[in-house]
C-alpha cells in the first residue's frame, strides 16, 4: 500500500516538474510574440557621434534646416503675465512656437484630469494643424528654458518617422514616463499614433484619472498602447540632457551627494533643458547660452544655426 | 477500493504540486533574478523633489568641470592658447583666513586656474592653501593697506613673470580669455590700467574694486614707486578710490575697457542685476557712478565680459559652466570681434596646413 502511494507521489512530482517546464516555456514564447513590435530597443538615447559627418558647408545648412521643431508651451494660469517675457527668449529659436492655454474657466484651480484633458486637446490640435509641416514636437512648461539648437543636434540622426518619445524619464513602478518638467519630445510618428488613439479608441479619449496619475504619466500609459515607449536622453558621459531643475540646484546636489571633495561637472555641455526658472532667469540663460563665452575657443560643428531676426538678447 | 484510489490520486496531486514548486524554486535560485530582460533604469529623482536647504550658501566640496575633456574634443583652443603665451597675467585674489574655505576655494577651483600665475593674499600666511601672508589685520578699513602690500609683494617677487597684474576679490568671477583679448591691443610698457570705470572724485575716473582691475607692468612700477617717493598716501578707507587717485597722480591712464560695440566688460554685479531692466532701482548709487552711459538689458554686458562681482559659491560654478561648457551647438554668434593683427598673423601661420574651414576670429 505504502509503496503504491509512494509511487504515485513520485509520479506526481515528475508530472509536476514536466508541467512546470512546459508552462514556463510556453509563457516565454507567448510574451515574445505578444508584445508589440519594438521599432527600436534602447531606453537610453545618445547624440550623434560626430564621426558620421564629413560634409560641405552647403550641406550643413541644408541639414540644419531639415530638422523642424514645433514648440508647445503649456500656459498655466499662475504664469499668465510671464508669457510676454518668455516669448522674447528661447521660443524664438523654434521653427514655430505656440502657447496652448486651457480653453475654459474650469482650468483655473486646475485638477489632474483637467490637465490631462488639456494635454490631449493640445496634442490633438498640434497634430492636426502642424503635423504635416514639422518633424518634431517639443512640449514645455513656462518655467522651462530650452536650447533648441542642442535639441536639433541631439535629434540629427534620429528618424522622425519612427515613434520617439524622449526627455528626462522617471520610473514609477513599471511605468517609465517622461517628466513634463524636463520637456517632452515626440517625433511626428509618435504624435500621429497618439492622435489616432485619441480619436479611435476609448483608452485615452475618455479616461480621466488612472490611479491618481499626473498628466505626464497618463501620457506614457496612453502612448504605450500605441507601442511608443519613453526613452531617457543622455550625452556621451551618460548625463541627462533634459533637466528638471535649474543649474544652481544641480550644482548643489552634485556637490552634496558626492562624498569626494572634488566632483566632476554636474551638467552636459549640450544640455537641452533646465526647469524652475523665473522670467528673469530666462534672460540670464539667453545671455549665458547665446552670448557669453570665452574668446579664442572655436568649435567646428556639423550644423549651423543663425541668430533670429530682430532681437538683442541672443 | 474507491478510497484507496482516491488516496492515491491525492498523493499524486500533492506530488505534482510539490514537484512544480520545487522546480520553479530551484531554477530561480540557480539562474538568479531572471525575470525582466530589459534593463531597468532607476532614476534617483522622484517627481518633485525640493532642492537643498536654500539658507545654506556654504558649498562643502568643489566641482571640476574641466575633468570632462571628452566633451571638448571638437574644441579648437589655438587662439586662446596663443594669447595665454602672449598676454601673461598674474592674478592676485584678495581674501582672508575666514574666507578660504567659504569663498577662495571656489575661485581656486574655477577661474584662477587660467591665470598665468595666481596668488591668494591674506592677512596671514597659510602654507596649505596656499596664501601669502601680508602681515596686516583684516577688515574693510585695511583693504587699501592690503592692496598696497599685495602689489608690493607681487612687484618684489613676480615682476618679470607677467605682463599684466590683476586684482580681484574672492567673490569676483573673471574670464581670463576675454581679459587677454582686451589687453592684447595694448603694450605692458604703457602706463595704463583697466576695470569698470567710475566717474566721481577722480577726474579721469577710477576703477571699481569689486569688479576687479588690471595694471600694466609700467603701471605697477609707477604705483610702487609712488610710495617710495611718497607721492601717494598709504591710508584710506576706500581702496579703489585711493588707488584711482594714485594712478592719476602717477600719470597712469584709466583705460576704456568696453568692447568694440561699447558694451561694458567689467561688472560690479552678477549678470542678472545688469540684464534685467529695473532690477537696480533708479535711486541706486550705481547710476551716478558709471563713467560711461549705463545700460540696462541686453546692452549692459559684452558677449566677451571679463568680470562679475558679488558672485556666491554656487554662481561661481554656474558661470564656469555657462562660459566654458554649456553652448548652443552650431550657433553663429552675432558679435564676431576681430583679433589684433599680430596675433592673427601668427595663428594663421600655424594653421596654414590645417583645414581652412576653421575661421579664425570667429570664437
Amino acid at each position: 500500500m505504502v509503496s503504491a502511494r509512494r509511487a504515485s507521489f513520485l509520479k506526481g512530482m515528475l508530472i509536476g516538474s514536466i508541467s512546470w517546464a512546459l508552462v514556463t516555456t510556453f509563457s516565454r514564447i507567448h510574451i515574445r510574440l505578444g508584445s508589440p513590435t519594438r521599432d527600436h530597443r534602447h531606453h537610453h538615447l545618445r547624440p550623434p557621434s560626430g564621426r558620421e559627418f564629413n560634409i560641405s558647408q552647403g550641406t550643413r545648412a541644408e541639414l540644419s534646416k531639415s530638422i523642424r521643431v514645433f514648440c508647445i508651451i503649456l500656459r498655466e494660469p499662475e504664469y499668465e503675465s510671464s508669457w510676454t517675457m518668455l516669448r522674447e527668449t528661447w521660443p524664438k529659436h523654434c521653427d514655430q512656437a505656440e502657447v496652448y492655454g486651457a480653453q475654459s474657466d474650469r482650468s483655473f484651480g486646475i485638477k489632474r484630469n483637467g490637465q490631462w484633458e488639456h494635454l490631449r486637446e493640445t496634442y490633438n490640435d498640434a497634430f492636426e494643424k502642424y503635423g504635416h509641416n514639422f518633424t518634431w514636437f517639443f512640449l514645455a512648461l513656462p518655467t522651462t528654458f530650452a536650447v533648441i539648437e542642442n535639441l536639433k543636434y541631439f535629434l540629427l540622426t534620429k528618424d522622425a518617422s519612427q515613434p520617439f518619445y524622449l526627455g528626462h524619464t522617471i520610473m514609477s513602478g513599471d511605468l517609465e514616463y517622461v517628466a513634463v518638467e524636463g520637456g517632452i519630445v515626440l517625433s511626428v510618428e509618435a504624435l500621429r499614433r497618439f492622435h489616432r488613439l485619441l480619436n479611435k479608441h476609448e483608452m485615452c479619449a475618455n479616461r480621466s484619472v488612472i490611479w491618481n496619475f499626473s498628466f505626464d504619466k497618463q501620457l506614457a500609459v496612453c502612448l504605450k498602447y500605441a507601442g511608443v515607449f519613453a526613452e531617457n536622453a543622455e550625452d556621451y558621459e551618460g548625463r541627462d540632457v533634459f533637466n528638471t531643475k535649474p543649474i544652481a540646484d544641480l550644482i548643489q546636489e552634485a556637490m552634496s551627494s558626492n562624498s569626494q571633495p572634488i566632483v566632476k561637472g554636474c551638467c552636459s555641455d549640450i544640455a537641452i533643458t533646465f526647469n524652475g526658472l523665473t522670467p528673469q532667469k530666462m534672460e540670464v540663460m539667453m545671455y549665458g547660452v547665446y552670448r557669453l563665452r570665452a574668446f579664442g575657443h572655436h568649435f567646428s560643428d556639423t550644423l549651423v544655426f543663425l541668430p533670429p531676426n530682430g532681437s538683442e538678447n541672443d | 477500493m474507491a478510497s484507496k484510489s482516491w488516496l492515491n490520486l491525492l498523493t499524486f496531486l500533492c506530488g505534482s504540486a510539490i514537484g512544480f514548486f520545487l522546480c520553479s524554486q530551484l531554477f530561480s535560485i540557480l539562474l538568479g533574478e531572471q525575470g525582466d530582460t530589459q534593463p531597468k533604469i532607476l532614476h534617483n529623482d522622484p517627481h518633485a523633489r525640493h532642492s537643498d536647504d536654500s539658507g545654506q550658501n556654504h558649498l562643502a566640496g568643489q566641482m571640476n568641470f574641466n575633468a570632462d575633456a571628452s566633451q571638448h574634443k571638437d574644441e579648437n583652443t589655438d587662439i586662446a592658447e596663443n594669447l595665454y603665451q602672449k598676454v601673461r597675467i598674474l592674478c592676485w585674489v584678495m581674501t582672508g583666513p575666514q574666507n578660504l574655505e567659504k569663498k577662495a576655494k571656489h575661485v581656486k577651483a574655477t577661474w584662477a586656474q587660467r591665470c598665468n600665475k595666481v596668488l591668494f593674499m591674506s592677512s596671514e600666511e597659510n602654507k596649505d592653501f596656499p596664501t601669502v601672508g601680508l602681515k596686516t589685520k583684516e577688515g574693510r578699513d585695511q583693504l587699501y593697506w592690503k592692496t598696497i602690500k599685495a602689489f608690493q609683494y607681487v612687484h618684489d617677487h613676480y615682476l618679470e613673470d607677467a605682463d599684466w597684474f590683476m586684482k580681484a576679490d574672492d567673490d569676483t568671477y573673471v574670464i581670463l580669455d576675454n581679459l587677454r583679448w582686451l589687453l592684447s591691443k595694448y603694450s605692458p610698457e604703457q602706463p595704463i590700467y583697466f576695470g569698470r570705470r567710475f566717474k566721481p572724485y577722480v577726474k579721469q575716473g577710477y576703477m571699481s574694486g569689486g569688479a576687479g582691475y588690471v595694471l600694466s607692468k609700467e603701471a605697477l612700477k609707477r604705483f610702487i614707486d609712488a610710495f617710495k617717493t611718497e607721492k601717494c598716501t598709504h591710508s584710506s578707507s576706500i581702496e579703489d578710490l585711493a588707488l584711482g587717485k594714485c594712478m592719476e597722480v602717477m600719470n597712469v591712464e584709466a583705460g576704456d575697457s568696453r568692447d568694440t560695440t561699447g558694451k561694458e566688460t567689467f561688472h560690479p554685479f552678477v549678470p542678472e542685476h545688469h540684464l534685467i531692466k529695473s532690477y537696480l532701482p533708479r535711486t541706486f548709487w550705481y547710476w551716478n557712478y558709471n563713467y560711461y552711459p549705463s545700460v540696462e538689458g541686453p546692452g549692459c554686458c559684452s558677449d566677451l565680459a571679463i568680470s562679475f562681482h558679488y558672485v556666491d559659491s554656487t554662481t561661481m560654478y554656474e558661470l564656469e559652466y555657462l562660459v566654458y561648457h554649456l553652448r548652443a551647438y552650431g550657433y553663429l554668434y552675432r558679435y564676431q570681434p576681430a583679433l589684433p593683427e599680430n596675433i592673427l598673423k601668427e595663428v594663421s601661420q600655424v594653421n596654414k596646413n590645417e583645414d581652412s574651414k576653421v575661421k579664425l576670429g570667429n570664437p
